[in-house]
């Protein structure tokens, strides 16, 4: 018997059941824009940048399961514009300076908005006060870079099992906090080898004394971006 | 004053109680929670701590850093601005020396502004430590300063002082309900499943949360899910000009909380919440001596009026300070101690809600409205309303009118009908249903309240010829913006980028940049937000801009202007300039 399928853009997708949408594109090469999804962990569906029209809905491509049938529509004007205006939200809502981050090239945020077409904040800055947390001996915490995707205190809490990252506030005021009383980075049981401390898709958590190690034009989305990575090709 | 020790013993050491402890061992702690006592508590629970942090950081009336001994929250919801609570703001600040947004050095005193505290009625209300205040103008507030300026305990302040007025204008089957505890409930145990299903059908009750969803499809649904169902009362009446839960709590308790017993049987539950929000925490003992005497009653507890097996019991959780749970699913977060973030759906709450147990929530009317058709029959219910909207609806009824407070309607009423009733016969705009409803223009009053025409979840805000409705779609922004729970991008920073609009506009240096910003984001928050709040925020301006282009047009200048003032940036250098 043939896998079920849905259309996306027209073109047929084969899934397994319980796939979503996102992992059943990604396993046909295709690619669906998105920030805070990522392969290992469960959807997590907070940046939006992955809505997509579902039968002529949006829904977030990451949370929601393909069934046979579904037509979903993600190369439209109108998601562009969308998505476009979300990673301008990310943009503005905290201090992303990307010629000075050592994130720089291998940042999911700023390779997706350069595939956006992004080239304006489009928004007035929030300009956040933020201060960077550098207490720890391996690791060093820049705040003014989140975009609260939570991959960090999912990857402490489900895999390292140490729970050392979480958020507090709300709103605008939402932001990351660690597990210690000191509030301090140092204080917690947070370790370079830590998962958590490779998962940041932007450049919050950082390997101190390793910045600006690779060379511009082999750094990690100059050889290859999240899109490349789906598509299983080579830039041209 | 009780150890965090002892307060987490009280609790069980149960982390899905984590909000009620916090909200305990807060109390005891001199109205915030300093760092030590955070770990305490997650020690105590086994919790990592940032997560209790977290949670703590999540709600409003939760406070990381110190507030005064007496906390002082003015109501900002619109009707009771336009009754003047920025003045009784400011009269605070000058008059107890504290500025808004800070505490008095002495630590004696803290002043803020709070989301609607539901006695829209009788406005301007404020919050004192939880404690609900209504019409705080000239000798009450007189009285208020010198309560805490004499350190007196809220509690033993003068009863006239702490009194809430029941606020019932008129009444339909549910206000004028004499019904003797039980008595639905016993009905109900006389029909067998079938009559019971049969009754709800006929009766086509729906929902009075606001979506209006069928009770009798979202009750089967619950009970032919696996696992022990869960029943909720959603107490969490949240939605700025909206009362109505207030009133039916403090004078129909019994009604709620029989329809809830008449939904555990129906669902087969044992579990029961009410989720009463923290404003209401004057109405806590009443409701729990309410349900300590059902149970005295053989009305909750084991064996319901001796059926065996019928087993029911409620708990009473408070909410602190957190719009979003009103979201069914933010809200049985919530009940579990988290962060009040709303679910991904599906699965539902209906399937998995409570635990992952199959889980009703309805609205508090709804309960009332339940025990009311069981009581009273089908066609008593039905008698009343329109083909989709059976029986009555209670309108929480504020702003420019005569005589504010509730009123039970049939459904089907006209707008118009309402305003005569209630004396707003001259509005320029009424708000139906809240900030997140529809802001009606007069030409649109003889529509109907009903899910067929106007679906209304109980708020009335009339606004009259004087008022400026975009000083009510700036706050109903500012509204959004503050509730917004932060979890998607698009309602977190959205919400925000709508407010400035709007204040830009209000500031007489909004263009149609502003308003192509505007209409941009409303597209992209209904398209893209994770949840209703989100969806729904642009409701606080998308009429106004569609209804009153008139009043819209005044507003605008001719060409863009920068969101700062150039001159006032440079101004603040000068001084630091000339300080130096």
């Amino acid at each position: 018997m043939s896998r079920p399928r849905f259309t996306l853009d027209g073109v047929p997708v084969e899934f397994d059941e319980g796939q979503t949408l996102i992992e059943a594109a990604r396993a046909a090469h295709t690619y669906i824009p998105f920030l805070c999804a990522h392969p290992d962990f469960p959807a997590h569906g907070s940046c939006r940048v992955c809505t997509v029209l579902v039968n002529g809905r949006p829904m977030a491509a990451c949370t929601t399961r393909a069934a046979a049938g579904l037509t979903v529509e993600s190369q439209t004007p109108s998601l562009h514009a969308d998505r476009q205006a979300l990673v301008q939200m990310l943009l503005v809502e905290g201090n992303h300076f990307c010629p000075g981050c050592e994130k720089s090239g291998g940042c999911t945020l700023q390779t997706l908005g350069t595939d956006l077409g992004v080239t304006s904040a489009g928004f007035a800055h929030e300009s956040p006060q933020r201060p960077v947390d550098a207490s720890h001996p391996d690791l060093l915490l820049d705040f003014n870079r989140c975009i609260l995707c939570e991959l960090c205190v999912r990857a402490s809490a489900d895999v390292d099992h140490k729970h050392v990252f979480a958020l507090s506030g709300r709103g605008l005021h939402k932001h990351l906090i660690v597990n210690a009383e000191s509030g301090r980075l140092a204080d917690t049981g947070m370790s370079v080898d830590d998962v958590a401390a490779r998962v940041c898709p932007v450049g919050v958590i950082l390997k101190k004394r390793v910045g600006f190690s690779t060379p511009i034009g082999q750094r990690p989305h100059d050889v290859a971006p999240p899109r490349t990575q789906v598509e299983g090709k080579e830039e041209p | 004053m009780r150890t965090v020790s002892e307060l987490l013993d009280a609790h069980q050491r149960d982390p899905t109680r984590l909000l009620q402890l916090l909200r305990d061992v807060q109390a005891a702690s001199g109205q915030w929670l300093p760092p030590r006592v955070l770990t305490e508590v997650a020690n105590g629970l086994g919790l990592p701590r940032a997560h209790v942090e977290g949670v703590a950081g999540f709600y409003a009336f939760l406070h990381l850093e110190p507030v005064g001994r007496f906390r002082v929250l003015v109501s900002d919801n619109i009707t009771d601005v336009f009754a003047g609570s920025h003045d009784t703001l400011r009269a605070f600040s000058e008059r107890l020396h504290v500025e808004p947004g800070h505490v008095r050095t002495d630590g004696v005193v803290s002043l803020d502004r709070t989301s609607c505290t539901g006695l829209c009625d009788q406005p301007p209300a404020i919050l004192v430590n939880g404690r609900a205040i209504s019409r705080v103008v000239g000798e009450r507030l007189d009285a208020v300063v010198a309560c805490i300026e004499a350190g007196t305990p809220v509690d033993r302040w003068p009863e006239a002082l702490l009194h809430v007025d029941e606020g019932i204008r008129q009444r339909g089957p549910v206000l004028s309900s004499r019904l003797a505890p039980g008595a639905a409930l016993r009905r109900v145990l006389e029909q067998g499943h079938d009559a019971r299903t049969k009754t709800l059908e006929a009766a086509r009750l729906r929902g009075r949360g606001g979506a209006g969803f069928p009770v009798v499809t979202k009750w089967e649904t619950c009970r032919t899910a696996p696992g022990d169902s869960v029943v909720v009362c959603n107490a969490d009446e949240g939605e700025p000009g909206t009362f109505k839960d207030r009133v039916l709590l403090a004078t129909c308790a019994d009604l709620v909380v029989e329809g809830m017993t008449v939904a555990a049987h129906c669902t087969q539950a044992t579990t029961g919440f009410i989720y009463l929000r923290g404003e209401y925490t004057f109405l806590e003992g009443h409701l729990r001596g309410v349900l300590e005497r059902r149970r005295r009653e053989g009305l909750l507890g084991q064996g319901i009026l001796g059926e065996r097996g019928f087993d029911f019991d409620i708990d009473l959780h408070l909410g602190a300070g957190a719009y979003v749970c009103g979201e069914e699913t933010a809200l049985i977060e919530s009940l579990e101690g988290k962060r009040g973030v709303p679910r991904h759906r599906p699965p539902f709450p209906v399937t998995n809600g409570y635990l992952g147990r199959p889980t009703i929530v309805n609205n508090v009317e709804t309960y009332a409205d339940v025990a009311v058709v069981f009581a009273n029959g089908v066609e008593a219910w039905s008698a009343l309303g329109t083909e989709k909207s059976t029986g009555s609806k209670l309108l929480s009824v504020a702003g420019d009118v005569e005589r504010p407070g509730v009123y039970e309607v049939p459904w089907g009423v006209t707008l118009r009908d309402v305003l005569a009733l209630a004396g707003g016969v001259d509005a320029r705009a009424v708000q139906v249903s809240g900030p997140s409803g529809e802001l009606v223009a007069p030409f649109e009053f003889d529509r109907r309240l009903c899910f067929e025409d106007l679906a209304c979840a109980g708020a009335i805000a009339v606004f009259g010829p004087r008022r400026d409705l975009l000083e009510v779609a700036l706050n109903f922004a500012r509204f959004f913006a503050h509730e917004s729970c932060g979890f998607c991008t698009p309602c977190r920073v959205g919400t925000h980028v709508a407010a400035r609009s709007l204040s830009k506009l209000q500031q007489g240096r909004g263009s149609s940049v502003e308003l192509t910003e505007l209409e941009t984001l409303a597209h992209l928050l209904r398209d893209t937000s994770h949840c209703g709040l989100g969806v729904m925020a642009p409701n606080a301006y998308r009429h106004w801009l569609r209804k009153f282009p008139e009043d819209v047009r005044r507003r605008l200048s001719a060409s863009f202007e920068p969101s700062f003032d150039v001159e006032a940036a440079l101004m603040n250098g000068r001084h630091e300039g000339a300080r130096r």
